[in-house]
């Protein structure tokens, strides 16, 4: 499937891993902290191919990024690239690029933030690159990339009730362990089975393993998703039968329960939740482009609702875009999370990234439906970060303890 | 005149770290809120305080499997203004090995290095010929490709944009920030 993608970007008639090819970019995304280490271009290679949005810290929690905001401004209308979603239509930038179908079938997408591979939902080579790199491609339109070897996941069965796209990254990653400089693959008769809001949270979780691209082919389901998207004129790229493998691992999708990372890492360090310690929890939330779309707040409502965050618990939830704010509002979940006690917050990325709006600090346990459990990521380095689904933060969170979601002891 | 490929031959005193280094490790959230300057001086806070006290100009980081996994964040940028030469890993996170050649920080795979070099040890490494050395021992590795040894010679991709005229001459020298 990627090789497909990189020969028709390069123009070669086929690409095979080991080969490094120079490729031309379809779409290519600027976020606002890469105007901390901007230089203006003199000329840009396609406005039409360039997209910015404000994200990771909007609005500016610090003078820095308050500067930042004045040069993307700048620059945008310099260059008469409409495709800027500044503060008030901002959000993180996987969720803006899947709401305004940036990422499509096919396609090359590169951004400023290592969890770009989230298009790979959509069939799309995305990944992410340095500020320097990005900057490179406003202005060539090209850049290089060398092809790895691809890991095909083959799903079977069906995703059981209360398991999410979330549980299933997260066997993976317990299972299998990195897939440093490989490529992912998904694919089989269980994709039908896993809505496109968890295909996304598996993609973006890809960068935690350390893989390049992830990506997802074209079914049904993803062909209304990007329709309901105005997405059109696209040709997505499916394996050939003989395509060639550095390994397939089948995931039996029936037999999984929620997973939980314990701190540091997710490779070779997620058990199902029947296996982790019962820990309290100081602070829960949910977020971030892998888990602060729509489904993740009405999961979330759901499960508050008429319940309350318990005392020593603090909940934190970020909308992913100012468009799912908007949504979660008209549809009453935000009403039901905050009346349960839970925090909502501004669409950013905010505290998965440790940089603004649910810090934790010394000796805390955060259980996070976010992106990343590294030591100190969202804080302090002595805070212990667990991973879980959406579902299982918010069951969490009314306990005070990590909790299996399918539990009724809620 | 020197001959281009004596740019591809750095000496320097090793520093040996672990496997899975992350980039929160080198580059924390909280220092993203700081200057290059300042924020360099937080490389390593918690997994080796004082390090960055400790290394000096020309120095090379020695690193095990799945080095730099994690953020997009340019923490070439902090290791550069730190003095660090090169990395030499025996394995790379893509994106984090992109970032270093992409700043100018040379950026090499050598499997098992950490079985012949000590913390402390002088190794040479020859970027396009592919070899790396340290007192007795010799290893060859596989140079990086032509296109990518392009952009370390032209000192990173930004001196290369300024060089191609995508970029005024002024920002040729001119420090992130």
């Amino acid at each position: 499937m990627i090789e497909k993608i990189l020969a028709r970007s390069s123009g070669e008639k086929e690409v095979e891993a080991g080969d490094t090819v120079a490729c031309a970019v379809d779409m290519n995304v600027l976020i606002d902290m890469m105007f901390q280490y901007w230089h203006e271009p003199l000329r840009i290679a396609d406005p039409d191919k360039t997209a910015i949005i404000m994200d990771h810290a909007v609005p500016a929690p610090t003078l820095a990024d308050a500067q930042s905001g004045i040069v993307a401004r700048r620059f945008a209308a310099k260059f008469g690239i409409d495709r800027f979603y500044d503060v008030g239509r901002h959000g993180i930038c996987h969720q803006v690029i899947a709401e305004n179908a940036l990422a499509l079938p096919g396609q090359v997408l590169t951004c400023t933030d290592s969890h770009t591979c989230a298009g790979g939902a959509y069939n799309t080579a995305a990944r992410g690159l340095g500020p320097a790199e990005i900057i490179a491609i406003l202005c060539t339109g090209r850049t290089w990339f060398t092809v790895g070897p691809t890991f095909r996941y083959e799903l079977i069965g069906e995703l059981p009730k209360g398991v999410s796209g979330k549980d299933v990254f997260l066997h993976i990653a317990g299972t299998w362990g990195d897939a440093t400089n490989h490529n992912l693959e998904f694919g089989g008769p269980g994709l039908a089975s896993i809505p496109m809001n968890d295909r996304r949270t598996i993609a973006t979780q890809a960068a935690e393993i350390s893989a390049d691209f992830a990506t997802f082919g074209v079914d049904e389901t993803c062909a209304a998703f990007l329709a309901a998207h105005d997405a059109a004129d696209y040709t997505p790229a499916d394996p050939d039968s003989d395509a060639y493998y550095a390994d397939v691992r089948t995931v039996d999708l029936s037999g999984l329960e929620p997973y939980v990372a314990r701190p540091g890492r997710v490779s070779n360090n997620a058990v199902p939740i029947s296996h982790v310690e019962t820990r309290p929890v100081n602070q829960g939330f949910i977020g971030s482009c892998a888990n602060g779309q729509l489904d993740d707040l009405r999961i979330a409502a759901e499960i508050l609702d008429g319940r309350s965050v318990a005392p020593g618990t603090r909940l934190i939830v970020t909308p992913a875009s100012q468009a799912v704010y908007s949504d979660a509002v008209r549809l009453g979940y935000v009403q039901k999370i905050v009346d349960a006690g839970a925090v909502v917050t501004n669409s950013t990325c905010g505290a998965c990234f440790g940089y603004h709006l649910g810090v934790v600090g010394d000796g805390e346990v955060c259980l996070t439906a976010s992106t990343r459990n590294f030591r100190g990521r969202m804080g302090s380095p002595n805070a212990e970060i667990y991973m879980a689904s959406t579902a299982t933060v918010a069951a969490s969170a009314i306990t005070g303890h990590i909790t299996d979601p399918r539990t009724e002891e809620l | 005149m020197t001959a281009p490929a004596d740019l591809h031959r750095i000496t320097g005193r090793a520093w040996i770290f672990g496997d899975s280094i992350d980039t929160d490790a080198m580059y924390p959230g909280f220092a993203m809120k700081l200057d290059t300057a300042e924020a360099a001086r937080h490389v390593f806070y918690d997994l080796r305080p004082g390090w960055t006290e400790q290394v000096r100009r020309g120095d090379v980081v020695v690193a095990g499997r799945n080095f730099g996994v994690g953020s997009s964040r340019p923490v070439a940028t902090l290791l550069k203004h730190l003095g660090v030469s090169a990395l030499v890993a025996e394995e790379f996170n893509s994106l984090f090995l992109r970032n270093a050649i992409n700043n100018g920080l040379p950026a090499i795979t050598v499997p098992d290095v950490r079985n012949h070099i000590n913390e402390g040890d002088e190794l040479t490494v020859h970027l396009s010929q592919g070899w790396l050395s340290s007192g007795d021992v010799r290893i060859e590795f596989a140079p990086l490709p032509r296109m990518v040894l392009d952009i370390l010679d032209a000192g990173g991709l930004i001196p290369r944009l300024v060089r191609d005229g995508y970029l005024p001459e002024e920002q040729k020298a001119a420090a992130v920030r």
